[in-house]
């Protein structure tokens, strides 16, 4: 077990080197862009040069790139362009935000999927399946920005419930996060409930569940004790890489709702060429995908007697 | 049970054979109506160029509502004109005539990478299986959207670099499904009759392999190509889309969405749109995995 | 005076519906369970003797259903029962076994707690005293180290110990009636004649009533007091196991008899009889008789009439028949053609293997064992294989899971290089030379036979086109038009018709296509071809047919055939020469005569001894093996049988491989025991002369 985390450790840290060191290439490889980029567009070359001598960037490229990783380590990403200010005092804070839009999709979301799909998948082709089936296939469809759009037609415009921005400038409010949440569970859930409901069908209708309803225990322990252990295990694993694709739904909420976080920050940077708020948003949000596959891992191990027991 | 003889005894010609494979269709109805707004799309998007349409960019009268009349030109906006005064009805035509090539090319592409890579992983295994499973994973561990926004911040906005995108961010998955399949396959007698007689292995993946992996791979790849028509969508709405003028339905509500208040059809005629096309795609992999189940 | 039975199924009928409408899986069926005794139900593959069992259980699916009949349990019908009183009823009143032991246990719970659940949830007790009970029930099916197993999860114990594990959950509650559904089919002959001894003891313990689903009519003759065959979804002959193997009135029974190979027949005094064609779907059962299609005796205006009831047989108020014409009919009638074996003399040494060895190496992938430096482990997949085959002779390799058979195919097909040694065929050793760098004509010499017919044909392309490529690929024939030609010559040599060749392989049955197969490998006008337990995944009936044609065209041809098998009486029924394997040594090989008489290697009498005859006048020697089969990563030092040899001598055995000794004649046997315990040897099998006669 321990062994195996281990393993895994290591092969998480040698894609965390590799992505670092690809995109260090591309990002900083060509010097004098990268001076072009931070003096502006109307510096001259001699002044880029200056530029790029006093901020050592004459080192030898893989020298350079220990500097950088050294420094990223210690969480200094360097001065962003945009905003004249350490990445790290505006990233951070931001992280924070999106950390609380995540965080409250996972607490609707988790429960929600896996109690319908596991209600759907006990039995396969009864109502509460094709209805749990269809309606997650259509939430599925409608893309967040799409969703976005008919919610805020619905309760910003024609209801006036809600308001149709998530800026927070007087500080949180929770009005104001339902929408972004709401959008972001409607997307969300269908997929993982789609995954539980195939994973507990599937158990459903395996030989175990045979032998535990002819050893005559009742249903509901057949349900609880036999069908969920074992139906939950790949579900489990779906909701943890599912961070990889939350970053997608979460910026375009963030961008809809004028919501002040992570994921804007990296397409704001993105779109105005701030390279190191780019490579710093990157390689935060790498790490997080990459040790949520880590942990996701993990996890299944412990979950899956099959493979701890070897 | 032992498989009993069907007593089939006409060959199917080619045609027959699609049109059987049509007639499947038939048996769920949940994937006739998936295919219908497929073709619905399709359809318009095929006969935009020769449909009384307004130019999409031409700026005619703006701000108008759905089936106002035109004082211009004198007929009707059937869904009205966006802030520009652009026609809506004809943006959205023409956006499904770009959503649909792209997201149809890069699907395509994606595919070709990642089927390539899978039954190359899966069949010969060993160092081709080490090294193409280790970039997948390096591929697999960027959040999605972060690559989408590096290639595309690094190359620029363009069709071609959006389908380099989408191969980029799809294949890795992709092969991890065809490598599965191929791992299963590759275990049965015929493969292992197939060697036995010494074929090379471009043969046994391609003839032998392959073709018996469709079945799941078709589903996959309806499902991918909804999925690759939300990113097309949202790289547009996120302003990582092609390049304007052409419509695109992301860019539609990016541009409008502020205007909701007083012209919500603006965004909302696109988000439809979008969203009716994907449910399409969804529906057809759906039904197409049942009647696979059935079988 | 009159018992109630514990069991009786009366006019049963069950259907399940599809897509394509009702389809009636089980056909007005009657059974009676007495007390204590066994009733076997037996038949091949589709003809609803598992259905009967799941239907007893009450537990058909979404889409099966009881559309008619009564089931009673105990005088009571089951189907007016509720679900708690079903619930009461399963598993503590009756319980069931299954086939496949591993997916009928919970993977993700350990199997103590499997097994308290039911005490627990049946009576009144404990949580200790549920797991003490589970206890003593896994020493009953003596199962070694119980509190070990108690902790473990499914996974990490064998197949044969999961078996008794189930087993064991099923006595827990000490149930009246016990369904055993081919609880060992997936198991080795060694280990399924424990199980077999294992379930008999019981039911002589308990005063079990069982009834035994297999399509095995061995192990129905061991186990059984009385047996219903079934076909089609009909019982077409009940009554005593003697009444029914000894004086069958059926012409199906009677035609399953014909087609399997009992000791006492002989491959040219008492040939195999397969029964032609195939089981009807259930869609398209005739009317009158389904068995009327394959049926000798078939009258026309007579059988294919109405529904035939079943008939009491007159003065055997127990024997019941579904036949109109079983009084008159005349049995030297209407005989099936038989397969014709003729024996052939054997020619020159063809292939020839010399001291033939496969090592794989495992990679350990622990940290540990890195740091250690032990992380390559050996598998010694064949050790010194040695023996020679010869021109139109049928050589049988035979051994259990693991023995290293399959390895040796891959070696001789050029999938694997040999580690060491030479395989030699026709004068060229062909052991280093992968399959690629073989030319042509020598690829076409040696093919193969597969074992599964589902998986033998690629589901993607026509029948033609695959036959057309091998003659292609072995430069038969180039020309088109002469490919065609070739491939209906091969459909003709296999019996099917042409027009096959558009067909797609799902359009085929099983035993169709193995034929198929068996063309594809003599298209290149094969040297050797290797067979790989090329009937075992058909059913009886179709097996002495597949197996007729394939030694039919071998020795037409004059090729050799190497048939791997774990089925001794196919082999004793039509091999020349045989060798035995066990965990990649071969332990004994001779003619068939010498192996399948003493001396024996002790494993060889082993197996014999545990394969199940159905024949009442055969006697056994019963001979149960303690334990599973080592595995091949870690084998015992010295004699690869010694763990479980009910002949080990002593430390020899553990420490030095045993020699080979000629017993003359080239019959070998690698043993350690002296030459006065080999000529003490009695014969495992032994017909009782009189009854054998008939």
């Amino acid at each position: 077990m321990l062994i195996l985390a281990a393993r895994r450790f290591v092969s998480m840290a040698l894609i965390m080197v590799v992505i670092s060191f690809t995109l260090f290439a591309i990002f900083e490889s060509d010097k004098l862009a990268v001076a072009g980029k931070v003096l502006g567009p109307y510096s001259n070359t001699e002044q880029r040069e200056l530029w790029l001598e006093q901020n050592g960037y004459n080192e030898p490229f893989v020298e350079r790139y220990f500097t950088w990783v050294f420094n990223a380590m210690r969480g200094d990403f360097g001065d962003s362009i945009q905003f004249k200010a350490p990445v790290a005092d505006i990233m951070w804070p931001r992280l924070g935000n999106t950390a609380i839009l995540a965080g409250l999709y996972m607490l609707f979301m988790i429960p929600l999927s896996l109690t319908l799909g596991v209600i759907a998948g006990m039995k396969e082709g009864s109502f509460q399946d094709r209805a749990v089936s269809v309606g997650s296939v259509l939430t599925t469809s409608v893309p967040e920005f799409a969703s976005a759009t008919f919610f805020t037609a619905v309760f910003v415009f024609a209801l006036g419930w809600f308001p149709g921005t998530a800026a927070m400038t007087d500080g949180f409010s929770w009005a104001e996060i339902f929408l972004p949440v709401l959008v972001l569970v409607m997307y969300g859930f269908g997929y993982t409930a789609r995954m539980t409901r195939a994973s507990m069908a599937e158990v459903m209708t395996s030989h175990y569940i045979r032998t535990a309803v002819l050893k005559g225990i009742p249903y509901r322990r057949v349900i609880m004790k036999h069908a969920l252990r074992n139906a939950l295990i790949a579900p489990f694993t779906v909701i943890i890489l599912q961070l990889n694709w939350l970053l997608s739904g979460v910026i375009v909420v963030e961008v809809f709702f004028a919501y002040k976080g992570f994921g804007k920050l990296l397409l704001d940077g993105a779109l105005f060429g701030d390279i190191y708020v780019i490579e710093a948003c990157t390689l935060v949000a790498v790490f997080v995908a990459v040790f949520s596959q880590f942990i996701s891992d993990i996890g299944y191990t412990l979950l899956n007697p099959r493979i701890r027991f070897t | 049970m032992t498989a009993e003889t069907q007593n089939n005894d006409t060959t199917p010609s080619a045609l027959g054979k699609f049109f059987t494979s049509v007639g499947l269709l038939r048996e769920s109805p949940i994937a006739i109506f998936g295919l219908s707004l497929i073709l619905f799309w399709v359809i318009l998007a095929i006969l935009a160029p020769i449909l009384p349409l307004y130019d999409p960019n031409a700026p005619l009268e703006p701000f108008k509502f759905p089936l106002d009349g035109s004082a211009k030109n004198d007929g009707l906006y059937w869904l009205g004109t966006d802030h520009k005064g652009r026609d809506i009805l004809s943006r959205v035509i023409f956006g499904a005539q770009q959503v649909l090539v792209w997201a149809t090319t890069a699907t395509a592409v994606a595919y070709i990478v990642g089927m390539l890579m899978g039954v190359v992983a899966g069949y010969l295994g060993g160092w081709w299986d080490e090294v193409i499973s280790f970039i997948s994973n390096i591929l697999l561990s960027f959040p999605v959207i972060v690559l989408y926004i590096i290639i595309i911040t690094y190359l620029g906005a363009t069709g071609f670099n959006i389908v380099l995108a989408v191969t980029f961010a799809s294949a890795p998955g992709i092969m991890r499904i065809v490598r599965g399949l191929v791992l299963d396959l590759r275990t049965r007698d015929y493969i292992f009759a197939a060697q036995t007689r010494g074929e090379s292995p471009l043969y046994i993946m391609i003839v032998e392999l392959l073709p018996n992996a469709r079945g799941p791979l078709i589903v996959d790849a309806c499902l991918r190509l909804g999925y690759t028509t939300i990113t097309i969508a949202m790289l547009g709405y996120l302003g990582l889309g092609l390049p304007p003028p052409d419509p695109d339905w992301g860019k539609m509500i990016a541009e409008t969405q502020p205007l909701g208040s007083f012209a919500g059809h603006m965004a909302v005629v696109p988000a439809v749109a979008i969203s009716s096309l994907v449910l399409g795609f969804n529906l057809l992999a759906d039904g197409l995995r049942e009647i696979s189940m059935k079988d | 005076m009159e018992q109630t039975p514990i069991l009786e199924c009366r006019n049963l009928c069950i259907s399940y519906d599809t897509r394509g409408g009702e389809i009636p899986a089980v056909i007005d069926f009657n059974m009676k369970v007495m007390p204590g005794k066994g009733v076997g139900i037996v038949g091949e593959s589709g003809c609803g003797k598992s259905t009967v069992a799941l239907a007893i259980m009450q537990y058909l699916g979404s889409n099966g259903y009881i559309k008619s009949g009564e089931i009673f349990f105990h005088g009571r019908d089951m189907r007016t029962m509720s679900e708690e009183e079903l619930r009461s009823i399963r598993g503590s009143k009756i319980a069931m076994i299954y086939q496949e032991p591993m997916a009928s246990l919970n993977p993700s719970m350990k199997i103590g707690e499997q097994l308290a659940e039911v005490p627990l949830y049946h009576e009144d007790v404990t949580k200790e005293e549920a797991m003490q009970r589970a206890l003593e029930l896994l020493e009953a099916v003596k199962l070694p180290d119980p509190p070990r197993i108690l902790d473990s999860y499914p996974h990490q114990i064998s197949g044969g110990q999961q078996q008794r594990v189930v087993i064991a959950m099923a006595l827990l509650s000490k149930p009246d009636l016990l369904l055993l559904d081919e609880p060992t089919t997936a198991l080795d002959v060694t280990v399924e004649r424990g199980i077999v001894e294992l379930v008999n003891e019981i039911s002589a313990e308990f005063g079990t009533a069982m009834v035994y689903i297999s399509h095995n009519l061995g192990l129905i003759l061991e186990t059984c007091d009385r047996v219903t065959v079934m076909y089609s979804g009909e019982a077409v002959e009940d009554g005593t196991v003697e009444e029914v193997f000894d004086d069958m009135k059926h012409p199906y029974t009677s035609g399953l008899f014909a087609s399997i190979p009992l000791p006492g027949a002989d491959k040219n005094e008492r040939p195999l009889v397969p029964i032609p064609g195939q089981l009807p779907l259930p869609h398209q059962r005739p009317t009158g008789c389904y068995f009327g299609p394959r049926c000798a005796f078939f009258r026309d205006g007579q059988c294919n009439q109405e529904k035939l009831p079943m008939r009491t047989v007159e003065g055997n108020e127990g024997h019941h028949v579904r036949c109109v014409r079983f009084e008159e009919i005349d049995w030297s009638e209407g005989d099936h053609t038989s397969v014709a074996v003729k024996s052939v003399d054997s020619g020159k040494v063809v292939l020839s293997v010399r001291n033939m060895k496969k090592y794989y190496e495992i990679k350990s992938s622990s940290i540990l064992a890195m740091i250690r430096g032990d992380n390559v482990k050996t598998v010694k997949a064949n050790e010194n294989i040695n023996f020679d085959a010869r021109e139109a002779e049928t050589v049988a390799i035979v051994g259990e899971s693991g023995c290293g058979k399959s390895t040796f195919a891959k070696v001789l097909m050029g999938l694997e290089d040999a580690t060491d040694g030479e395989v030699i065929l026709n004068g060229k050793d062909l052991g280093q030379i992968p399959v690629q760098k073989r030319s042509p004509q020598t690829v076409g010499h040696l093919q193969m036979v597969f074992q599964n017919p589902f998986d033998t044909l690629n589901p993607s392309h026509s029948v033609g086109s695959q036959i057309a490529r091998v003659i292609r690929k072995f430069g038969v024939e180039k020309d088109p038009n002469k490919v065609r030609e070739k491939v209906n010559d091969l459909l003709d040599l296999v019996k099917l018709p042409r027009d096959f060749a558009h067909r797609r392989p799902r359009q085929l049955s099983g035993g169709q296509k193995q034929r198929i197969g068996i063309a594809r490998a003599f298209a290149g006008n094969p040297a050797v071809v290797v067979a790989d337990e090329p009937v075992s995944a058909l059913d009886v009936s179709v097996q002495a047919a597949v197996t007729g044609l394939l030694t039919e065209i071998q020795n037409d041809l004059r090729s050799t055939l190497l048939f791997i098998s774990h089925d001794l009486s196919v082999v004793r029924y039509l091999s020349d020469r045989v060798v035995v394997m066990y965990l990649g040594h071969i332990v004994e090989q001779g003619t068939t005569d010498e192996v399948f008489s003493p001396p024996y290697h002790p494993y060889t009498e082993a197996l014999l001894s545990a394969v199940p005859i159905a024949d009442t006048s055969v006697e056994q020697k019963q001979i149960i093996l303690e334990g599973d089969i080592p595995s091949a990563v870690n084998p015992p030092p010295g004699c690869p049988f010694q763990t479980r040899c009910p002949r080990k001598i002593g430390s020899i055995c553990e420490t030095d491989v045993p020699p080979v000794k000629d017993m003359g004649n080239g019959h070998m046997v690698t043993c350690h025991l002296d030459t006065d315990v080999f000529e003490a040897m009695e014969p495992v099998i032994v017909m009782q002369e009189g009854e054998a006669a008939e």
